[in-house]
C-alpha cells in the first residue's frame, strides 16, 4: 500500500514537472520578447540568453510609441480598432441572420446554397485576393478600408456554421409556441432565438476581432497611406531595416500590439475553447 | 408555419407571403447570397477570364490564350520551386502539428488542478502565432546573433549556425513556427477525447490490452473523423501560408522559402502581372480542390464513423 502511494505521488510529480517544463518552452519566445522590451536596445542581443532585464525600463515604449515618419502608434492602434471593430459587428450580425435562415427555414435549393456556404467557408482568402483586388480597383475602393470591411457584412462561413450549431440546440417548440401567439418568423428570430444564441455571438465576435486585428495581408494589398496603417502593417514597416533597427522599441510595440489579443484571451478563454470544441474546426 | 394551405382559393397577403418559410428563408440568407455572388463568384469568373490575358491593371487586358498557363508550367522555374517549397512545408508542418496536438491533448486529458493553466499556455501560441509581431520575433529568434544561438552558446553547444541563411534550415524555422501553433487542434482533440466512452477503455483493460494497444485500437480510430477534417482544413491553410514567408525569410535563401502565395503576390503586385497572377491562383484552386477530393474519396478506407458499425 505504502509502495503504491509513493509510486502514485512520484508519477504525479513527473507528470507535472514534464508538463510544466514543456509549457515554459512553449511560451519562452513570448516571455523573451516581453522581457527584452524592457532592456536597453544595445543590451538585447548581447544578453539574449538572459530572460530578465537588469532593470525594467519603459523607455522603449516611449520611443516606440512615436512611431515613424511622424506617425504615432496611437494612430495605428485607432485604425486597427476601427477596422477590427466594424468588421466584427458586420460579420457577427450578418452571420446570425444567415445562420437562422439555414437552421430554421425550409426553402427551395437550400441544400445547394448550403453547399455554396461550405465552399465559401473553406475557400481561403488568398485564392480570391487577386480577383477581389481587380473588382475593388474597378469600384475605386483601393486605398480605403472598404475592401477590408464591407465583405464582412455578408456573413462569414465559420461564424454561420458556429451559430447554426447553436440554433439547432434550441427546441423548435419555442418557435412554434411563439408562432401560435402570432409572432412572425422575423419576430421569432429577433425576440426568441437571438437572445438565446448570445454565447455563440460572443464567440464569433471574439474570433472575428482577433483575426481582423492580426490581419496583415489585406492591409498590405489595399492600404498605402501611412495615416491609414493598421498596427500589423505599421509593425512590419517599423521593422524594415530602412527605419533603423531599434529592437527595444520594436519589441515594445510588438508586445503592445499583442496586448488586446492577450487580454481577450485571458478574459474570454471559455468562449474560445467552447467555440473550437463545438465546431471541431479552428476556422 | 402560418402557411395558408387551408385557404387555397384566397390570395395570400404580403405579410403572409413574407412569413412563409420558403420566402423567409431567402430573406434571411440574402446577405450571404449577395456576398457570395459579389465577392466570390464574380471575382472568380473575372479572374478565370483574366488568366488568359496579359493585364497590368492600368492598360486594357490583352488576350493571349493559354500563354500564361504554358509559360507557368513549362518555362517558369520559380513557379515550380515555390510549389515544391509549399508542398514540403505543408507535408511536414501539418502532420507534425497534428501529432503534437494529439500528444499534448493526451497529456492534458488527465484532470488536475493545473489543467486550466496548462491548456491556456499551450493554446496561446495558436492565438497570436500568425501575427506580424510573432513573425518579427521569430526572425530574431533564429538570426545568427539571435536567441537560439545565444542559448546554444550559453550551454556550450556550437552556436554559429545561420538558421535563416542556410538553405536546409531556413524552411524548418517556418515549419517549427507552424508546429508551435498546435493549440487549437489540441483543443479539438481534447474535446474529442473526452467524448470517448470510458467503458471502451475499461473493457479493453479487462481483455488484457495495455495502454499502447488501447491507443491504437480505441483512441485513434475514434478520433479519425476529427483528424480527417482537420487534415483537410490545415493542408488548405498550409498552402495559403503567407505572412511567415513574407516577413521572416522573404523567400531567402535562394528561394528555398518562397511560398506559393508569396510568389503569386509578387507577380500580381510587385511585377504588375495580374493576368499571370490569376493563372497561378487558378492552378492553386484546382490543386487544392483535387487534394480535398482525393481525401474525401479515400476517407472510407481510414476514417471510422461510429454510426456505420451499428
Amino acid at each position: 500500500m505504502e509502495n503504491y502511494k509513493i509510486k502514485k505521488t512520484s508519477s504525479k510529480v513527473i507528470y507535472h514537472v514534464f508538463t510544466f517544463f514543456f509549457a515554459i518552452v512553449m511560451i519562452y519566445p513570448l516571455l523573451w520578447m516581453v522581457m527584452s522590451s524592457f532592456k536597453e536596445t544595445a543590451e538585447i542581443f548581447k544578453t539574449a540568453e538572459k530572460l530578465l532585464p537588469a532593470s525594467f525600463d519603459i523607455r522603449n515604449y516611449v520611443v516606440g510609441w512615436q512611431g515613424f515618419a511622424g506617425n504615432k502608434f496611437s494612430i495605428f492602434f485607432k485604425n486597427s480598432f476601427v477596422i477590427a471593430g466594424l468588421s466584427t459587428i458586420g460579420a457577427v450580425l450578418s452571420s446570425a441572420v444567415v445562420a437562422f435562415g439555414f437552421a430554421r427555414c425550409e426553402f427551395k435549393l437550400k441544400g445547394f446554397w448550403f453547399a455554396c456556404m461550405l465552399i465559401a467557408m473553406m475557400l481561403p482568402f488568398q485564392v480570391i485576393m487577386i480577383p477581389q483586388y481587380i473588382l475593388f480597383n474597378k469600384l475605386g475602393w483601393v486605398g480605403t478600408y472598404l475592401p477590408i470591411i464591407v465583405p464582412q457584412f455578408f456573413g462569414q462561413g465559420f461564424f454561420i456554421f458556429l451559430i447554426m450549431q447553436f440554433i439547432k440546440g434550441i427546441p423548435v417548440d419555442l418557435d412554434e409556441a411563439a408562432a401560435i401567439d402570432g409572432c412572425s418568423i422575423y419576430g421569432i428570430f429577433i425576440q426568441i432565438v437571438l437572445p438565446l444564441v448570445k454565447p455563440a455571438l460572443v464567440t464569433s465576435a471574439i474570433f472575428s476581432f482577433m483575426w481582423r486585428w492580426d490581419d496583415f495581408l489585406s492591409a498590405l494589398i489595399y492600404i498605402s497611406d501611412p495615416l491609414k496603417y493598421p498596427v500589423s502593417y505599421a509593425l512590419k514597416m517599423f521593422a524594415d531595416p530602412t527605419a533603423g533597427s531599434d529592437w527595444g522599441a520594436m519589441f515594445a510595440m510588438a508586445t503592445l500590439s499583442l496586448l488586446p489579443i492577450f487580454l481577450i484571451f485571458l478574459t474570454m478563454q471559455k468562449y474560445l475553447v467552447e467555440g473550437i470544441a463545438s465546431t471541431g474546426i479552428k476556422g | 408555419m402560418k402557411n395558408s394551405k387551408s385557404l387555397p382559393n384566397q390570395k395570400k397577403t404580403l405579410g403572409q407571403t413574407l412569413n412563409s418559410q420558403g420566402v423567409a428563408g431567402y430573406v434571411f440568407i440574402l446577405p450571404f447570397l449577395i456576398g457570395f455572388l459579389t465577392f466570390i463568384m464574380i471575382p472568380m469568373v473575372l479572374s478565370f477570364g483574366f488568366s488568359f490575358t496579359r493585364y497590368n491593371i492600368l492598360d486594357k487586358p490583352v488576350f493571349i490564350g493559354l500563354d500564361n498557363y504554358i509559360n507557368m508550367l513549362t518555362q517558369d522555374d520559380k513557379f515550380w520551386k515555390s510549389f515544391g517549397v509549399t508542398l514540403y512545408y505543408a507535408f511536414f508542418s501539418v502532420p507534425l502539428r497534428l501529432i503534437m496536438a494529439l500528444a499534448v491533448a493526451m497529456l492534458l486529458v488527465k484532470n488536475t488542478k493545473l489543467s486550466g493553466f496548462y491548456r491556456a499556455i499551450y493554446y496561446l501560441p495558436s492565438i497570436i502565432g500568425s501575427s506580424v509581431a510573432v513573425a518579427i520575433l521569430w526572425k530574431r529568434l533564429f538570426a545568427s546573433d539571435g536567441v537560439l544561438n545565444a542559448l546554444l552558446a550559453f550551454v556550450g553547444l556550437p552556436s554559429d549556425t545561420a538558421w535563416l541563411g542556410n538553405s536546409s534550415t531556413a524552411i524548418w524555422t517556418l515549419i517549427v513556427l507552424a508546429i508551435w501553433q498546435f493549440g487549437s487542434s489540441m483543443l479539438i482533440f481534447l474535446s474529442g477525447l473526452k467524448q470517448i466512452p470510458v467503458s471502451l477503455y475499461e473493457s479493453a483493460t479487462i481483455d488484457g490490452a495495455n495502454g499502447i494497444r488501447s491507443f491504437f485500437s480505441i483512441t485513434l480510430p475514434m478520433l479519425t473523423p476529427t483528424i480527417f477534417f482537420n487534415l483537410i482544413n490545415q493542408i488548405i491553410n498550409g498552402f495559403m501560408a503567407f505572412t511567415q514567408s513574407y516577413i521572416i525569410t522573404q523567400g531567402k535563401p535562394r528561394d528555398t522559402t518562397l511560398f506559393y502565395t508569396v510568389y503569386m503576390y509578387q507577380n500580381s503586385f510587385t511585377y504588375s502581372k495580374l493576368g499571370y497572377g490569376c493563372a497561378i491562383a487558378w492552378f492553386m484552386v484546382i490543386f487544392v480542390g483535387f487534394i480535398t477530393l482525393v481525401l474525401f474519396k479515400t476517407q472510407n478506407k481510414w476514417v471510422y464513423y461510429e454510426s456505420e458499425k451499428r
